[in-house]
């Protein structure tokens, strides 16, 4: 850097770049919330999509899976896990892992759910396949 | 030391590595449950395992930033530290809250910890990297805020430097962008989207600024390289950083609801993300050339251009190679993702924090360096840590590719886990380079109690 650039040309730069940028960022926000109604399908959420919600998060669901590609990678994606195994295969898997895991395998803790919340946490899981994910994953498989 | 309220550095800089070395025994763990799927099962799932590992690396790393703004302020600032004893106080509520979050983690099933730990109140509990019960996350703004006081009250008395400005800027971004952690709103979309305003504008955003004003500094004090100079560059490199980062969160919006707009935004920004780090390798380099005067603290110095190279590749090399948009659509949420996770963390935010640890740790205890004996061991376990995870790094690379193959891309996708199966041979090497960082760790904390014949008193 030659001498006719100087340490207080560098920080107005910096300042200025910095403000511009996030400004900029913050209209693209701004945008994305008017479009999101469309593509969240937040009017479809009820309460028991809430429950199901609250339920993924206190049982830490996302330390083992992704949901929508965000998360743990030891085990399989679920945000279309509904597709593969369907309202009924979904619950029927949560409800038989065995409390000592399985033999050499990745195991899956047994929560111990009522049907209730067996319910409430297939309502989440459909209502995450529904969102408009600009067709992600590739296929069934996540 | 030039002044003494910097030795408040010393338990922070001692609490970083203890947890550093149980961030890495959970990592072992994990990284075994990979390949033997039942190991530890029911008593530590995979699940607590990870939590484990990455909040102890968060806290570790916050306990790295917040000594070295202890050591590195007053004598950026020429004057002594604002309240020593506040920053005591706040080592102890921190170790002491981190401790019972970890031992909560370990001790009671996570539903159990947030029904105990008021999560009803406030549902901020269950979302990746931001697990922390309630109390903690309070805690940890209150810590943040005492500690920004603390630090801004010494600038503000003292002289103001470039580098302090932009660490103080860092620092203050860190505590802001913190406090999305407490919105959790049910719309699954908006959770994930603010979500990554405390994830993505933390490690590639505010926390590069702390990254480049501690290199700056040691920088400074090791090359002898005239001041004017090094906060040019750093002026340089922090702008780079803020203009493609911030608008770089964009590759985190691909695929998660967000306006296909993102896809354009996001790639080419972060396709721009490598520059900062490639200007901050070639800085240190450069400084490093020119320098002045021949610092005996030779372990610091390679620390220094190590973070610099391993930065450039971890966070640059890696981001770029799965962030294009068309490249994500079969890579996200895969092995690649976590081999760039790894390398990242250790290249930027591991080595800066080892990088001012080696720096400030002989000065804190009355010496200028190490003797030459501690610093060959302290290399040494540079180089081991370094080159394992450069392998950890490749063979989550591997395991990745094919798992995008398998899953994803082949004319028949398997399901998740028997892709798992067929490609599990690279975790088990993954394991082994596991081991060799341990080794490297241990040798890196070896290398304090080794003594020989000391450099001259700072």
């Amino acid at each position: 850097m030659s001498g006719a650039f100087t340490k207080s040309m560098a920080r107005n730069i910096f300042f200025g770049g910095t403000i511009f940028f996030f400004l900029l960022f913050l209209a693209l926000s701004f945008d994305t919330h008017s479009q999101l109604p469309k593509r969240d399908m937040r009017a479809n959420i009820t309460p028991q999509i809430a429950e199901g919600k609250k339920l993924w998060e206190v049982n830490n669901c996302i330390g083992c899976h992704t949901l929508l590609g965000e998360g743990a990678y030891f085990a399989p994606e679920l945000g279309n896990v509904v597709v593969r195994y369907g309202d009924e295969g979904t619950k029927a898997f949560i409800q038989s892992r065995p409390k000592e895991g399985i033999p050499g395998r990745r195991s899956m803790p047994q929560f111990n759910f009522t049907d209730e919340q067996l319910n409430a946490i297939v309502a989440f899981l459909k209502h995450v396949n529904s969102i408009n994910t600009a067709s992600w994953p590739p296929n069934s498989q996540g | 030391m030039q002044f003494k309220s910097q030795a408040v550095a010393k338990p922070y800089f001692i609490a970083a590595i203890g947890l550093f070395v149980g961030q890495i025994l959970f990592g072992l763990i994990l990284g075994l449950q990979y390949v033997i799927g039942d190991f530890l099962f029911p008593a530590i799932p995979f699940n607590v395992a990870r939590m484990v590992h990455t909040n102890l690396l968060i806290v570790w790393l916050l306990f790295g930033f917040m000594g070295g703004a202890y050591y590195m302020i007053p004598e950026e600032s020429e004057t002594e530290l604002f309240s020593p004893k506040l920053a005591l106080l706040m080592f102890w509520i921190f170790l002491v809250a981190g401790a019972l979050t970890i031992v909560g983690y370990l001790a009671v099933p996570y539903a159990t910890l947030a029904e105990l730990t008021g999560n009803n109140l406030l549902e901020t509990m269950g979302r990746e990297f931001l697990e922390q019960p309630l109390p903690t996350k309070l805690g940890i703004v209150i810590v943040a805020l005492a500690f920004l006081f603390n630090i801004t009250m010494t600038v503000l008395k003292g002289k103001k430097t470039a580098i302090s400005i932009v660490l103080l800027i860092g620092l203050w971004g860190l505590a802001v962008f913190f406090l999305f952690s407490f919105y959790n709103p049910v719309n699954v979309v908006l959770d994930k989207f603010f979500w990554w305003w405390t994830v993505h504008l933390w490690v590639e955003g505010v926390w590069e600024l702390i990254l480049g004003s501690f290199l700056a500094f040691v920088l400074i004090k090791t090359t002898g390289v005239d001041r004017e100079v090094i906060e040019k560059w750093l002026y340089v490199i922090v702008t780079l950083t803020l203009i493609t980062g911030i608008i770089g969160t964009g590759h985190h919006y691909f695929w998660i609801g967000t306006p296909e707009y993102w896809q354009w935004w996001g790639s080419i920004f972060s396709a721009l993300e490598p520059i900062p780090f490639f200007a901050m390798t070639v800085f240190a380099f450069n400084m490093v050339n020119r320098r002045r005067r021949e610092h005996p603290n030779k372990a610091a110095v390679l620390w220094a251009l190590g973070t610099g190279v391993m930065a450039f590749l971890g966070a640059g090399v890696w981001g770029f190679l799965h962030t294009l948009a068309p490249v994500n659509f079969y890579t996200h949420g895969t092995q690649i993702t976590a081999a760039h996770g790894h390398m990242a963390f250790y290249g930027a935010y591991a080595m800066v924090n080892l990088m001012m640890i080696s720096y400030a740790m002989p000065i804190l205890n009355g010496r200028a360096a190490n003797s030459n004996k501690s610093q060959v061991i302290e290399m040494w376990s540079f180089w081991l840590m370094t080159v394992a995870m450069v392998f950890i790094t490749l063979f989550l690379t591997a395991a990745g590719i094919l798992q995008v193959w398998l899953q994803r891309v082949s004319d028949a996708p398997l399901p998740f886990m028997v892709a798992q199966e067929k490609i599990a041979m690279f975790y088990w090497m993954r394991e082994w380079a596991g081991v060799a960082f341990l080794i490297g760790l241990i040798l890196y904390i070896v290398s304090f109690f080794v003594g020989g014949k000391e450099e001259k008193a700072a």
